[in-house]
């Protein structure tokens, strides 16, 4: 053997052969998984490209106390459930990794770890994706990699004088990181509501601004929220189905998490709940000027309408039970205090004087697609696409907000729309293949 | 008759409020609107502004005629009265645009309005505005908005047109979010 011969081989070995599959799937959170479940279930070949490990998210991305808000009982993927000892308890975080975990393992999903993917592109005849570890030619790609990657944190943040601190959901993990002094939490979804609860409690003085917002009870008539809403089919909502159409859709997918948290107590956490810690409620962030914190006059709004929305459920889940005849075997409805204001909220923080010295942005999050080398992005940036089916033949996506359901984001939510997208992928893999045959079969 | 069916007239043309929507949505060029008033110092502190041109849907636009919004102060001011105060028609400014809101939110559900009446107040400490007090802020220190209405609506419902026009004034934005002014000399 000659040495160019040598160096050949050792070339190949530093970049391996282009493999070929018919899917590949970008992601081994719940989503990747469920989709991988299914495409196995249909016979399809597949892989599972994740960057860090299985459940990577919720190993790295997410903050020490956090738990779920959706109660055991719903943590439920194709093929699988949970069976611990707790179905009306809230996970923990690390026991959600490992649920996720075990279900990678329960379903034999062919994942491949640490391998990033740094680009996919259009070309023979599907795509090219590129990853650290070699490159794989897919007819098809599931887009599995999180609505959640990066904080979505608003321009004026860059106002803030240097010497305050900005956190993220995303960067925090307990208190002990925060400097001593206050917090200015902005957001009251579920995040900043359950970020602000811990650090209020964990004396750094809170103030947290709220635009609008989703207030909803842990529990109701004695049941949990989520078991009503799972029950009354709320959640099962279609994105085909909605009264005005793409507005209507437009509108729900942007909306906001809710207030609920995951604790032993099952305590409902809102903002009463925040203010009698002795938490400042205040509008808006609305700009930074000069060292001072300016924040909407619209809280008191931004409240009525959070309150208004909440009768409006409560009364919607009430004629649901009445009509399924649970009426009377239930407790009777309570309604909840209107979300009390001060009698003039500040609309204007000195930061210094406050003593403000961290400002958490629970502002949000977005999809990372900075990887993705198709004109399938609308010009705000976000994905276009139809219930999963993306805007790019053989391309899909799984896990945004209300992609096929109003569910489709959660754990419980992933079920229904990997078992949809399979199929519409599987029809269109067969769909391919016949186009191919038919070429072949077309005398030249 | 199905009362369903009876549709509610508020003298607002929803479906060419939401045709405009539609539009606007797939031409965001369009939606851009400028804005313009004119003003010139009569005497003292009366001065009169005019209203005639705007920009919007790509091209130039005309009220039907100009319209006039004169301000003066009271004479407690050692002024002449000709006019409302400007803070006055601040206040004119926020009612209208929360009174035609609620008019159309109320058409687009169905809801009929009988009477719709606002009353409005807004404090203000004049040590801000005559520099006695650093610390006092030269506008408003709160509006206070009271709406009675009459409608064929339950309270929750009248409570959310109220709290919905709300969420799509402009005027209510201008107020309540702080906005760049830029106010420079030819
Ligand atoms: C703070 C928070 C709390 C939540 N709480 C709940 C809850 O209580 N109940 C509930 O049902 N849902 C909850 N959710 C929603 C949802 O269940 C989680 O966001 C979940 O992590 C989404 O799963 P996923 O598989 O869609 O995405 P992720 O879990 O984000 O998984 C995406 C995977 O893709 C990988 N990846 C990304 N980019 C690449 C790339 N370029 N190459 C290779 N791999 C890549 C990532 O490493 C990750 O492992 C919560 C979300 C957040 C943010």
């Amino acid at each position: 053997m000659n040495a160019a011969a040598n160096g050949r081989a050792a070339g190949a070995a530093v970049r391996p052969p282009v493999r070929s599959i018919d899917v590949a799937v970008i992601g081994a959170g719940h989503s990747g998984l469920a989709m991988s479940h299914c495409l196995a279930a249909l016979g399809i070949e597949h892989v599972v490209l994740e960057r860090g490990e299985v459940a990577n998210a919720w190993r790295n991305e997410r903050w020490d106390s956090l738990r779920l808000l959706t109660p055991n009982w719903l943590s439920r993927l194709p093929g699988y459930q949970y069976r611990g000892p707790d179905p009306d308890g809230y996970m923990e975080r690390d026991a959600v990794a490992e649920f996720i975990a075990d279900y990678a393992r329960a379903t034999t999903a062919p994942v491949r770890t640490g391998t990033a993917v740094c680009s996919v592109e259009a070309g023979g005849g599907g795509y090219r994706v590129r990853t650290w570890r070699g490159d794989w030619q897919a007819r098809a790609v599931v887009l599995a990699s999180g609505a959640f990657n990066r904080p979505a944190i608003p321009r004026l943040a860059a106002d803030l004088p240097a010497g305050v601190a900005q956190l993220t959901p995303l960067s925090y993990r307990n208190p002990s990181q925060v400097a001593d002094g206050g917090v200015l939490v902005v957001g009251a979804s579920a995040s900043g509501l359950q970020l602000a609860d811990e650090l209020q409690r964990a004396g750094h003085p809170v103030t947290i601004a709220t635009g609008e917002h989703v207030r909803m009870p842990r529990h109701y008539r004695g049941r949990d929220i989520q078991w009503w809403m799972e029950a009354a089919g709320l959640l099962d909502e279609r994105f085909d189905a909605l009264r005005n159409g793409r507005d209507d859709l437009a509108r729900a997918r942007a909306v906001a998490s809710p207030q609920l948290v995951g604790s032993r107590e099952r305590a409902i956490m809102d903002l009463n709940a925040l203010a009698g810690e002795g938490a400042r409620i205040v509008g808006r962030l609305a700009a930074v000027r000069d060292g001072r914190a300016l924040f909407s006059g619209s809280l008191r709004n931004a409240c009525a309408l959070a309150d208004l929305k909440l009768g409006r459920l409560l009364a919607a889940l009430d004629e649901w039970a009445t009509g399924r005849g649970l009426g009377d075997g239930l407790p009777a409805g309570e309604r909840f205090a209107p979300t009390r204001t001060d009698a003039s909220p500040a609309t204007s923080l000195d930061l210094e004087r406050e003593n403000i010295r961290t400002v958490l942005w629970a502002t949000g999050f977005r999809p990372d697609y900075s990887w993705l080398q198709l004109p399938v992005l609308d010009r705000k940036g976000a994905l276009r696409h139809q219930g999963g089916v993306v805007d790019a033949p053989g391309l899909y996506v799984m896990g945004l907000p209300f992609l096929r359901r109003r569910k489709s984001s959660f754990i419980h939510g992933a079920e229904d729309d990997a078992r949809d997208l399979s199929e519409h992928l599987a029809d269109y893999l067969d769909a391919m293949a016949g186009r191919c045959r038919d070429c072949i079969a077309v005398p030249s | 008759m199905d009362t369903k069916t009876i549709l509610a007239d508020n003298g607002v043309n929803v479906e060419a409020l939401l045709g405009a929507r539609e539009a606007l949505t797939q031409a965001p060029e369009a939606a851009r609107f400028k804005w313009r008033a004119s003003c010139e110092w009569a005497h003292g502190t009366h001065a009169r502004s005019t209203i005639d041109t705007f920009y919007g849907l790509g091209e130039e636009q005309k009220h039907r005629q100009p319209h006039r919004i004169e301000t003066d102060h009271p004479e407690l001011f050692a002024a002449e009265d000709h006019a409302a105060t400007p803070v006055e028609v601040v206040l004119a400014g926020l009612a209208g645009c929360l009174t035609a809101g609620i008019a159309a939110v109320a058409q687009n559900r169905n809801i009929q309005l009988r009477s719709v009446k606002a009353t409005l107040e807004a404090g203000m400490d004049l040590q801000g505005i005559l520099g006695i007090d650093g610390d006092v802020r030269n506008g408003f220190d709160g509006i206070q908005v009271k709406y009675t209405i009459d409608a064929d609506a339950t309270r929750e419902e009248i409570e959310a047109l109220v709290a919905q026009s709300q969420k799509r004034s402009a005027v209510f934005d201008i107020i309540t979010n702080p906005t760049d002014v830029s106010v420079t000399v030819s």
